[in-house]
């Protein structure tokens, strides 16, 4: 049962590297950069399973929060340009 | 099936490192950059070595990729012609890494229990810590009495960094060079994107900025 999750976890790994691979826009490169934090996660809870340790769960729990403020940090540089600004540019200018 | 999980993650380390090499597009190679560190941290995390993955995904995922794009915004989206042929750094690379092959073979096997790491001074720390720092954790009384300064200087030297990278942080926009027609076009801090405005606040020396002015922020990949 684990097995058949492993090889499905690798296997969506994959795809989802396909589409960071090719992905047009940018949007769809985030997106499959979050998408992989996401599947190593699983990974990482599969593996616990799977080799009959589940310690540890709880850090891909941690992984899963280091993997949403990366994802936060590099939508919020998009959107402001810089780390240290917390307005649009646009409301700079007014 | 621990080989197996090993095989397809070494798989696709080797492609991500690849398409890093080969893309154009330094933005989806920071991107890629950012799925190399996930996947190096699954790898620890199969070899066993929780705290190492731990710091890869927070530092390699998380962080570099925020640095990455800072750095980004400051030098544009598209990679340059390389002026130089890569034969020579080619050489030095690989042969770097064939000696770090070579050095490998003298390493213990791997997760044996006759390595040396595990005869040095562990045993004594497992054995006698509670006795004779009083802490029943031994990570913490290794951390906190036996390694003390070391701990100290380490946190001195993550305390010092954190303020650096909190003073960089804060200094708020600076004026953005922009690469255009050869040469270099300072744009003032608070304008909008010259494009926008008809580039109408760019200067080079006084002299009206062109109207193609290419983007820094392109952000269509």
């Amino acid at each position: 049962m684990f097995i058949a999750a492993t090889v499905g976890v690798l296997a969506s790994m994959s795809l989802v590297m396909a589409r960071a691979l090719m992905g047009p826009t940018v949007y769809d490169r985030v997106l499959a950069v979050n998408t992989f934090g996401t599947k190593t996660v699983l990974l990482i809870a599969v593996l616990g399973f799977l080799t009959e340790r589940p310690e540890f769960l709880d850090l891909a729990i941690v992984y899963a929060l280091i993997n949403f403020i990366g994802t936060i940090a590099v939508l919020k540089f998009f959107e402001y340009r810089d780390l240290g600004r917390t307005r649009r540019p646009e409301a700079d200018a007014e | 099936m621990i080989e197996f999980v090993d095989v397809a993650l070494l798989i696709l380390l080797g492609i991500t490192a690849f398409s890093i090499i080969r893309q154009q597009n330094l933005f989806a190679a920071v991107m890629m950059m950012g799925i190399y560190s996930l996947l190096s941290a699954g790898l620890f995390v199969v070899m066993d070595a929780v705290d190492v993955a731990f710091t890869e995904a927070a530092v390699g995922a998380g962080i570099s990729t925020i640095l990455m794009l800072g750095t980004l915004a400051l030098v544009g989206h598209n990679e340059h012609q390389p002026q130089h042929r890569p034969i020579l750094p080619l050489f030095v690379v690989v042969l770097t890494g064939a000696i770090l092959v070579y050095g490998t073979l003298d390493i213990p096997p791997f997760g044996d229990a006759s390595n040396p790491a595990h005869h040095h001074v562990a045993p004594h720390y497992l054995e006698e810590s509670e006795h004779e720092i009083g802490i029943p954790n031994v990570v913490t009384s290794i951390l906190a009495s036996y390694r003390g300064y070391d701990t100290l200087g380490e946190t001195t030297v993550i305390f010092v960094a954190l303020v650096g990278v909190l003073l960089l942080l804060s200094l708020g926009p600076r004026p953005r060079r922009i690469f255009s027609n050869g040469r270099w076009i300072t744009v003032a801090a608070d304008d909008e994107d010259p494009s926008e405005k008809g580039a109408g606040d760019a200067r080079v020396d006084g002299v009206q900025a062109p109207d193609e002015v290419e983007l820094l922020r392109d952000t269509d990949g």
